[in-house]
């Protein structure tokens, strides 16, 4: 104890004559470092949607290759065993990336008022809208590409599998390594990620952090009732659905990009860069999108703990 | 320097004023005690120095202004708002690595060395540990950093004596010098009597004592009267009297009452009071004067 206090005066100095300067990226990085400390769903849930995914894969491998013996793979069974289960399997990781995104936005402003650490979080120099977009990058850019890797190496196993479970049993391998196409079909993956569940659904993210940090109590209905109440006036004062049409076109992506194209190549075709980017629908989802994160930083500054 | 001036501090909440007209002067290398009955307004006196709420009026903290440099305040500022504020799910080895990472005056290796003299193990996760720890957790983390200005509002709340002792002398013999500044709220006024350099008593949110603790020793006397002189005593207008085990014990404030030592030795047992019979003894002179206003 005696040591210590004695050497407390020298590193004091030291300190004093050069306060360290961090840069201004380190704050952010260790602030998401910090996103994922708490909240381990963001990557426990996509991984066990691609175990469970996995489980039923090998089980209905081994069913198809007991009934290859019998009568051999028709045309559509071919394409099934090609591209369908890819599909599913990106499918089922994004959508359980997609719904792990919106809770946790939800609770990202909201849970540090109610256990009151934001009197810790704020007790430290790292600004509001530092923390505001840290809490945006965990559904905007870290959810997408984590899924995108969960998928990858999803798909990798499925190839490995399918090779090894239909070895011998009259099915072309080569093909199935040649014409799933892995890379090119991962390539668009990636694309739809980082475009639709990244730019395209800013707006909700932004949305949801905005009420996150707004709601006195349970953000959930605060989320979610607004945009039903206008549905429900909308319908009865006008009659019409316009509302109910803008959201639904806000989560299937933009001109339906992910319902009716059963190729992942076709529906790479609607997704061609130059077409996504002239999209008015983006640029406004955007604009707003900076509109409700902006307003989540100025509540956020004066918000207490409930 | 001044580390914190405020002048005509208000605040208004929507039915009640927390705030009304405060001024507040800390120097540097002092420790503010801030004492206050429930909702005296002290929380919301030092959530405007740290630039937690909007207030009105004029605050300057390290010569910035709080409402709107709180990013850079927050580098040479540090507080602990509560017991228990530090997030439950964290372990401790994250804390540290989290206040390393964010903090450009936090000394790791003095954390670790607070630490090491605790029972708390780097693994633990803030829910795991008990009250006192939490406390012990966040206070190591606090004196790690290198900061001009120290706020601490009810640190030690729902602690036993120990936790309590231990907490303010290391904050004492490990933290203050006389380059910094502490700013402490507390109901437990015996634990910090011998802490502070400086008293500030508030209620209704207005100041109403405001002296420095030599000014306090020098200033208020207590005198336990013997039975025969407390007529005697009484008649030099003592600001409050109490009874203890049927001895009446009288408080005076020598510069108001225009009595002094010498009068009153002879009276009885002649001693410095407690912060919180002074406390008691304002506040009800306060309570006292609204009656009759209100009369």
């Amino acid at each position: 104890m005696n040591t210590q206090s004695n050497a407390v005066p020298e590193s004091f100095d030291s300190q004093g004559t050069a306060p360290a300067a961090i840069s201004a990226t380190r704050p952010m990085y260790w602030s998401i470092r910090r996103e994922l400390w708490e909240n381990r769903s963001v990557y426990i849930a996509p991984l066990a949607a691609a175990a469970v995914f996995l489980i039923g894969f090998v089980i209905n491998m081994v069913i198809m290759r007991r009934s290859i013996a019998s009568s051999p793979l028709g045309p559509a069974q071919q394409h099934d065993l090609l591209a369908t289960r890819y599909e599913i399997s990106a499918s089922l990781i994004m959508g359980t990336a997609f719904i792990v995104g919106i809770f946790y936005s939800l609770d990202a402003l909201y849970g540090e008022r109610r256990d009151r650490s934001i009197l810790f979080w704020k007790s430290l120099p790292v600004s509001d809208l530092t923390t505001v977009l840290s809490k945006l990058t965990i559904p905007f850019v870290i959810l997408p590409l984590l899924s995108f890797a969960i998928t990858l190496a999803t798909q990798f196993i499925m190839l490995v599998m399918s090779s090894v479970v239909l070895a011998g049993s009259g099915v072309n391998i080569a093909a199935l390594w040649t014409e799933a196409s892995f890379f090119r079909v991962s390539l668009v993956l990636l694309y739809h990620l980082l475009t639709v569940h990244g730019l395209y659904y800013a707006p909700i993210y932004g949305w949801l952090l905005m009420v996150s940090a707004w709601a006195p109590r349970a953000p959930f209905i605060w989320a979610f009732l607004p945009p039903f109440v206008i549905c429900g006036v909308e319908k009865i004062a006008f009659n019409t659905s316009y509302f109910l049409a803008l959201l639904e076109e806000r989560l299937t992506g933009p001109g339906g990009s992910m319902a009716g194209h059963d190729h992942a190549t076709d529906f790479a075709g609607t997704l061609i860069p130059h077409h996504f980017f002239s999209t008015p629908g983006l640029w406004i989802g955007l604009a707003l999108a900076a509109v409700f994160l902006f307003v989540a930083v100025r509540l956020r500054r004066y918000r207490g703990p409930i | 320097m001044k580390v914190i001036e405020a002048r005509g501090l208000r605040k208004a909440f929507r039915t009640t004023i927390a705030l009304d007209g405060v001024d507040l002067h800390v120097e540097e290398g002092h420790i503010l005690g801030l004492i206050g009955p429930n909702g005296a307004g002290k929380t919301t006196a030092l959530n405007a120095i740290l630039g937690l709420i909007p207030y009105q009026g004029e605050l300057r903290v390290l010569g910035r202004d709080p409402s709107t440099e709180r990013d850079q305040l927050m580098r040479d500022v540090c507080f602990i708002a509560d017991v228990a504020v530090l997030p439950r799910w964290i372990r401790v080895s994250q804390a540290l690595d989290y206040v390393a990472g964010v903090h450009p005056r936090f000394d790791r290796a003095k954390a670790e060395g607070f630490l090491a003299r605790t029972d708390i193990k780097r693994t633990s996760k803030v829910r795991e540990l008990s009250k006192g720890m939490v406390t012990q957790f966040h206070l190591a983390l606090v004196m790690a950093i290198d900061a001009k200005l120290l706020v601490l509002d009810e640190p030690t709340l729902g602690l036993d004596i120990l936790y309590r002792k231990q907490f303010y002398d290391s904050l004492l013999n490990d933290y203050f010098d006389r380059s910094r500044s502490i700013v402490v709220t507390t109901h437990q006024v015996e634990d910090v009597q011998h802490v502070l350099t400086d008293l500030m008593f508030i209620n209704r949110g207005r100041i109403v004592l405001d002296c420095s603790m030599e000014e306090f020793e020098s200033r208020y006397l207590e005198v336990k009267v013997h039975p025969e002189h407390v007529a005697e005593a009484r008649a030099l207008k003592p600001m409050h009297e109490r009874q203890v085990l049927g001895r009446s014990i009288l408080l005076f404030d020598l510069k108001l009452d225009r009595v002094d030592r010498q009068k009153l030795a002879p009276l009885g047992d002649v001693r410095t009071p407690g912060i919180a019979d002074l406390f008691v003894a304002v506040m009800g002179k306060q309570a006292g004067q609204a009656q009759g206003v209100a009369q």
